[in-house]
């Protein structure tokens, strides 16, 4: 059963296209990873989906309904969540009234407290609660945000490079959060450049290529593909 | 007492400085004091203190549409102005008998948050921020100024009220509360100092409730972060314009106040000096806090109205550098800078 699907669609800045034509579907409970050399289009792709781009041309079903004209709020509302790639939080805020906030409109009062101590373990941050969420590390805020993203108990997680800038081990961390989310019933869709979360983690691998669905397929057949290998080293022109 | 303690922390949070029964006890300390202040001062120098009074609910409605929502508004004296016009209009024609005079308040009032809720509707839905909302709020303020300030002719006028021009309208009837026998005029003095300190109360502890609710946790996020608050689920639009309409019909009733205390009201109240003034009261104290606008607003008048008689043409300027110092000094303004320390000290308070 597919969750999200994209029907021909289309965006261009003047004659500049940067998504084409693409026909994209997101089965439920899949981890699904977006890879593709910059340019490809991968980030564009992600704002059509959240609404903060209005396509060309091109519909966005979500659960069955069309959601292409929603606005990002009301696509949020319908069951979908984003973890941004530069950490999205409240700075000047405590790390706990980040979680509450996210939280607060999901729960009754009486368990919101429960909520953000469990939601705030599952991340990592128990110790970190009080703190000012400006001065984490930046592994801590990508947990954060993290933390924010799944607090609306969303059916679909789009995480937007949720490893950038984290070591190795934040990055296998990051992966068995992923991981877990997905045990729990919850869709993934990341755009990723770090391979080894992608090994880690996804189902399946959608590259995309100056604007277009390139390939498709498991990660062991993303990998021996050589036309893959050889748009990363710039040699396909599509 | 359970209930009592509920209430109690419904007033408290995150958002607003001063919690735990030190900061209450302390609380009810001041108001004590200001409830028996006028038994130790003359009615002249209460009613002057009522003046100062008057502006502070302008400058907690400053408060929560630019330190708590981050919406920097440069032109709530154009609903001050509204409002405090609107209050003349209707009672100079209808009179003040049967308590109209409280209904010409709510009316005037209402007349400034509609006006703010048609201006807010195209600001925010129209996605206007930043500095862009200061100068389309402060354009609003100074059109209204020059509007009003060449109706001098006698063909400006609404029913029996002139609107006069630059000399300003006047001749409007105190506050007046019926009563059995006889109706109480509220003239500056002691009966007009408690209904304002009354209603400060009220404002002041109604505001904390609301920036300490969800309401208020969804206006922080938006300050901080305007794009992860929609990413969230709220329709951030909404939730400006709600925090303008509740902060511009405050600067409503500051209008409502100041035009029944003088019994007078001109367009300068509009003016550009007038517009940047609750700017600097809020900035200084700390626009992120309520109670340290509260204080800082109340200070700053009282420091500008003595340099106002001393020095007068030069208090304006000293505001200017305060303004700038604050900004370079303490940005966060300075009552929140002394009541962290405050709280460092005590170990707990401040947030």
């Amino acid at each position: 059963m597919p969750l999200l699907v994209t029907e021909g669609l289309n965006k261009h800045f003047g004659g500049l296209h940067v998504t084409a034509n693409v026909n994209f579907t997101l089965d439920e409970g899949d981890i699904h990873c977006l890879i593709g050399p910059n340019g490809a289009g991968k980030s564009t792709f992600f704002r059509l989906l959240l609404g903060e781009y209005a396509p060309s041309s091109g519909r966005i079903l979500f659960d069955g309904q069309d959601i292409t004209t929603l606005k990002p709020f009301e696509r949020i509302r319908r069951g979908m969540s984003v973890k941004f790639q530069v950490p999205g939080i409240f700075r000047s805020l405590s790390v706990r009234q980040n979680v509450e906030i996210a939280l607060q409109d999901h729960i009754a009062r009486g368990s919101l407290a429960d909520e953000i101590d469990r939601l705030l373990a599952f991340v990592g941050l128990t110790d970190a609660a009080t703190q000012e969420a400006g001065n984490l590390s930046h592994g801590q805020k990508q947990w954060l945000e993290i933390g924010m993203a799944i607090a609306l108990k969303p059916r679909l997680l789009l995480l937007d490079e949720p490893t950038a800038g984290m070591s190795l081990e934040e990055t296998h961390k990051t992966g068995e959060i992923v991981q877990s989310l997905q045990a729990e019933g919850m869709t993934i869709l990341a755009v990723e450049h770090d391979m080894n979360f992608v090994r880690q983690v996804a189902r399946k691998v959608t590259v995309l290529h100056v604007g277009r669905i390139f390939a498709q397929g498991s990660i062991e057949e993303i990998m021996a593909d050589e036309r893959v290998a050889a748009i990363y080293l710039g040699e396909v022109h599509a | 007492m359970t209930s009592f303690r509920r209430w109690i922390s419904r007033l408290e949070g995150p958002q607003t400085m001063g919690r735990g029964p030190a900061f209450w006890v302390g609380f009810c300390v001041v108001l004590v004091a200001a409830c028996a202040y006028p038994l130790f001062s003359d009615g002249y120098t209460v009613g002057n203190t009522v003046y100062f009074f008057n502006w502070v609910f302008m400058a907690l409605g400053l408060s929560l549409i630019w330190g708590y929502g981050g919406s920097l508004s440069f032109g709530q004296t154009a609903f001050f102005g509204l409002a405090g016009y609107g209050y003349g209009i209707l009672t100079i024609n209808v009179g003040d008998a049967y308590g109209f005079t409280l209904i010409a308040t709510l009316l005037a009032i209402g007349v400034a948050a509609a006006f703010a809720a048609l201006l807010g509707y195209f600001l925010f839905f129209g996605r206007i921020s930043g500095v862009f909302l200061g100068i389309v709020t402060l354009s609003v303020t100074l059109v209204f100024e020059r509007f009003m300030a060449q109706t001098a002719g006698p063909e400006w006028r609404v029913g029996s009220a002139r609107l006069n021009g630059f000399n300003g309208m006047s001749g409007m009837p105190p506050l007046t509360i019926p009563w059995f026998g006889e109706s109480i005029v509220l003239y500056p003095d002691i009966e007009l100092y408690y209904v304002t300190l009354g209603l400060l109360v009220i404002v002041y502890l109604g505001l904390r409730i609301l920036v300490n609710s969800r309401f208020g946790n969804v206006l922080v996020a938006i300050r901080e972060n305007p794009e992860r608050a929609e990413m969230l689920g709220y329709d951030v639009r909404k939730y400006q314009l709600g925090a303008f309409v509740i902060g511009s019909s405050l600067a409503g009733l500051s209008g409502v106040l100041y035009t029944t205390w003088g019994q007078y009201i001109t367009p300068s109240s509009m003016g550009i000096t007038a517009a940047a003034l609750p700017v600097i009261w809020v900035a200084v104290g700390g626009r992120s806090d309520l109670t340290a606008t509260l204080a800082g607003t109340l200070i700053v008048l009282a420091g500008f109205q003595a340099l106002t008689i001393y020095g007068s043409q030069y208090a304006l300027v000293v505001m200017g550098l305060l303004l700038v110092l604050t900004v370079l000094v303490a940005p966060q303004g300075v009552v929140v800078l002394v009541g962290r320390a405050l709280g460092r000290l005590f170990g707990r308070g401040a947030r």
